[in-house]
């Protein structure tokens, strides 16, 4: 598809996005702030799955932890934490739990990657489950939240349901924005091509494990930022949100998405929830249904949703040549 | 005679209770194309594996301009100044010739930090990329997927990748397999062109084209150096003869 069309239809999806809250109902505002935050949590995947070629399975785990950090590290006498500390507390332990985790499990490739990412989270999913840290498995409550004030000044109020919307919007946006702007440094040319061939890279000179780990601490990072805003969005965090189903889910929206694609992985999210929340009205089985989807977009629709608008224009292209 | 810029003593290594290389001794200077040959299993590959940093040594010291490197890493070796390409085409096959050398040019100065500038703004790596597209005869062919480049050409970018890391020593891993005789020819002229300003170790099968080029030749065996010296001794060699032709003697005569 020619960038300038693909420019226009971005730019039209953001002008809708933002301009849902004034037309749909406050329910649905916080369903679609949902599926904002699960698109950065897709994004930030991505940038593993996708464009590095590191399967996590354990991506939930930096999640949950930035969202249990949110209510850990607030003030436990209901006065609101700022949010401009908490938030970045909140990512810089994702981003350091990345960081420690992946200068282990960088040591490994292929399938030992995929369980040993699976079984440090699982490691992080007991400590919160088992322990009273966090409420054990009950979960906690994030009593208050916390408030945007600098000095005497407070630009937006988070309890305001279209203000922590745009909020979540305005950050979806600055991770998109960001992560295409590394894909197209050095840096991000350099985790492509250990996508495409690391033993390659390693001769040419490129300390890969580095760059990976960078990666992944990165990845961890912008996935602690989604755990936190969904601890906000939601107001209780539970051990839940670093289980494999969430790694699993969150690794599903990327590939219907269609992988190494950062509007992809937006899409991702959207369809998944999209799906998730149609199915879920049909039938208590919603899961048998979700896996006839993926089954069906593995088989039929490779390279996913991001692929699509090029496939649809391709036909109609041939059909124009054929009429 | 020249100093040498890669130096090899004693080098060995076991695999399990084989020994696929024995106290190899090779030196490599520049100015001057060492090629390495021998039968299949006789540890070339092994060699080189060694050589770049692939495989680690048993035993023996690696030597570059005197300075032991022996325990470093195969990046590190490329950050020293050796280059290798491989037996087998090891290219970035999706993304195009350019991208491939911009890669490898890129390597010498990577960079990292500067996340928010486009990597396409580095006009020092983009030239040097270049330059190495123009060295290796693809200069016409920078916007071309690598995979969709014939046999030959992607044999001659997998050697554009390893100029474009500004490497002094070459170590060629069969750049002429599977070649037609027209591109190995043009190969054969690449290499004379190459090794008036680097040091090249060159492993290779075909005869005429080593004996086209090399200045000298190391003949190995079993894992061990049978012979080493100019051609012209080398072809006169009654040893290498043995190992070579009368393999094939025997061969034949067990077959009457």
């Amino acid at each position: 598809m020619s960038e300038n069309l693909t420019r226009a239809f971005k730019l039209a999806a953001l002008l809708a996005l933002a301009a849902f809250p004034f037309y749909g109902t406050d329910f649905y505002t916080e369903v679609v702030a949902k599926i904002l935050i699960l698109a950065i949590f897709a994004m930030s995947l991505d940038l593993l799955v996708g464009f590095t070629g590191l399967v996590s399975f354990g991506h939930a785990a930096y999640f949950g932890l930035a969202a249990y950090m949110a209510v850990l590290l607030s003030p436990p006498d209901f006065t609101p934490a700022s949010l401009w500390t908490l938030m970045p507390l909140a990512m810089l332990a994702a981003g350091l739990a990345a960081f420690v985790i992946g200068l282990f499990v960088l040591r490994t490739k292929g399938i030992y990657f995929i369980m040993v990412t699976l079984a440090f989270a699982q490691m992080a999913y007991f400590i919160f489950h088992d322990t009273k840290l966090g409420g054990g498995s009950d979960g906690i409550y994030l009593d208050v939240r916390p408030t945007a004030a600098i000095g005497g000044y407070t630009p937006f109020d988070l309890y305001d349901t279209v203000h922590l919307y745009f909020f979540v919007l305005v950050l979806m946006v600055l991770v998109y924005l960001f992560l295409s702007r590394l894909l197209r440094s050095p840096f991000g040319r350099v985790l492509v091509g250990i996508r495409s061939n690391e033993h390659r890279m390693q001769s040419l000179g490129y300390a890969t494990f580095w760059y990976k780990l960078a990666a992944f601490t990165i990845a961890g990072t912008l996935a602690g930022l989604a755990g936190f805003l969904y601890a906000v969005l939601f107001g209780f965090v539970t051990p839940e949100y670093l289980s494999w189903h969430k790694s699993g889910q969150v690794l599903l929206m990327v590939i219907l998405g269609g992988m190494g694609n950062l509007a992809g992985a937006i899409a991702g999210a959207f369809v998944f929830v999209g799906l998730q929340e149609t199915f879920t009205d049909l039938t208590k089985h919603w899961q048998l249904l979700m896996g006839g989807v993926i089954v069906l977009v593995v088989l039929f629709m490779p390279g996913g949703l991001a692929a699509l608008p090029g496939r649809i224009l391709n036909r109609l292209r041939k059909e124009g040549r054929n009429g | 005679m020249a100093e040498p810029v890669l130096e090899a003593t004693g080098l060995t290594r076991h695999f399990g209770g084989l020994a696929a290389n024995l106290d190899v001794h090779l030196s490599l200077e520049t100015g001057v194309l060492h090629a390495l040959l021998g039968p299949n299993g006789a540890g070339k590959s092994t060699c080189i594996n060694m050589l770049s940093g692939d495989l680690p040594p048993t035993r023996g010291t690696i030597r570059y301009r005197g300075r032991d490197i022996t325990r470093l890493t195969a990046h590190q070796r490329s950050r020293v100044g050796i280059g290798r390409s491989y037996q087998r085409t090891n290219i970035f096959a999706q993304f195009t010739a350019l991208e491939n050398c911009r890669l490898a040019a890129q390597s010498r100065n990577q960079r990292p930090w500067r996340i928010f500038t486009d990597a396409l703004r580095f006009t020092d790596t983009l030239e040097r990329a270049r330059a190495a597209l123009v060295e290796a005869g693809l200069g016409a062919r920078e916007n071309v997927i690598a995979g969709t480049l014939s046999h030959g050409e992607q044999r001659q970018l997998e050697i554009a990748m390893v100029l474009a890391t500004d490497a002094q020593v070459l170590l060629l891993d069969e750049p002429l397999a599977g070649m037609g005789s027209d591109e190995s020819a043009q190969m054969v002229d690449l290499l004379k062109r190459l090794k008036q300003s680097r040091a090249i170790l060159l492993v290779e099968h075909d005869m005429d084209a080593v004996f086209a080029v090399a200045d000298r030749i190391t003949v190995m065996v079993n894992g061990v150096v049978l012979e080493s010296g100019p051609p012209e001794q080398i072809r006169a060699s009654r040893e290498v003869q043995e190992a070579y032709l009368g393999e094939n003697a025997e061969e034949e005569g067990a077959h009457v």
